[in-house]
């Protein structure tokens, strides 16, 4: 029961040992200079950062997010089905089809509302 | 303690730490951060269940979009140092008021759980419950799974409404 899983496992396992070793060897080989202003400085493209870091950001993200989430659960109903395609035949296409046209509606609003402009 | 069982307790204390690490960080955006290992603690226990499906649920959905909009959310009204984000509420009642309702959520929730009767699962899981949900879903509950679009749809104008108000257009 666990033993699908355990393929899983051990790729998260992997995935948290193998950046913790290339750290930790770089930490190892590497000069360890005291940090002074310059080091501790935000990096920012090599220029020197204009005001402060923590700033409030446009609404437009959170549109953007919004959408997207609608999609994600979108994605979510779509999945059963697609594994289920074969058996489920015509009329489930069609209410799939139904489906992503209600949602697209939502889209084309949004497209209409101007929610995907980036002004 | 078989292997399960391991797998479990490791699973409740990465759930359960980063949990208690969203209350105390001073940082929200940590806090944002921890919420999201909490969410994926949670898929992991869901997958150890062999609820696969609301395994992938919960990572796709919480982890990924909720998580989004929870950050985008904390960099719209993002306006003082970020370590003075998150901080404890000094005043005495509050404290009081928050513990309050906290044991008697945890009273509630508690008591639901000892006194509901547990029914073993009889039937398919694993790898067919993709199969009996696009069933069910797409055959006897076909009107609820339309209707489900139609909630999306309204969802994605009234979003669009309140933010587009917010922006002052």
């Amino acid at each position: 029961m666990l033993g699908d899983y355990a393929t899983i496992g051990i790729f998260l396992l992997l995935t948290i040992l193998f950046p913790l070793a290339a750290l930790g060897l770089a930490w190892v080989v590497r000069p360890k200079p005291l940090p002074d202003e310059e080091k501790l400085t935000t990096y920012e493209c090599g220029v020197d950062t204009q005001g402060r870091t923590w700033v409030r950001f446009r609404v437009n993200y959170f549109l953007y997010a919004l959408v997207f989430l609608a999609f994600d659960i979108e994605t979510i109903f779509l999945f059963p089905w697609a594994v289920r395609f074969k058996a489920l035949g015509l009329f489930a296409f069609v209410e799939m089809l139904v489906f992503i046209a209600i949602l697209l509606t939502g889209l084309w609003y949004a497209w209409k509302e101007g929610a995907l402009e980036w002004y | 303690m078989s292997l399960n069982d391991a797998v479990f307790f490791l699973l409740a204390v990465i759930t359960a730490g980063s949990a208690l690490g969203v209350i105390t960080s001073r940082n929200i955006v940590y806090s944002a951060l921890l919420l999201v290992v909490t969410f994926l603690g949670v898929a992991g226990l869901y997958f150890q269940m062999n609820a696969g499906f609301i395994g992938l649920v919960q990572i796709l959905i919480y982890g990924g979009a909720i998580s989004v909009l929870i950050i985008f959310a904390i960099m719209l009204v993002m306006d003082v140092e970020p370590h003075r984000t998150n901080p404890p509420s000094p005043r005495l009642p509050r404290r009081l008021g928050g513990i309050y309702l906290s044991i008697l959520l945890v009273i509630t929730m508690g008591a639901a759980i000892w006194f509901t009767h547990w029914p073993l699962a009889v039937g398919t899981t694993g790898a067919d419950e993709m199969a009996v949900l696009a069933d069910l879903m797409l055959g006897k509950y076909v009107v609820a799974f339309e209707i489900a679009a139609v909630l999306l749809l309204v969802a994605i104008v009234g979003a669009i409404i309140l933010a587009k108000g917010a922006d002052d257009k």
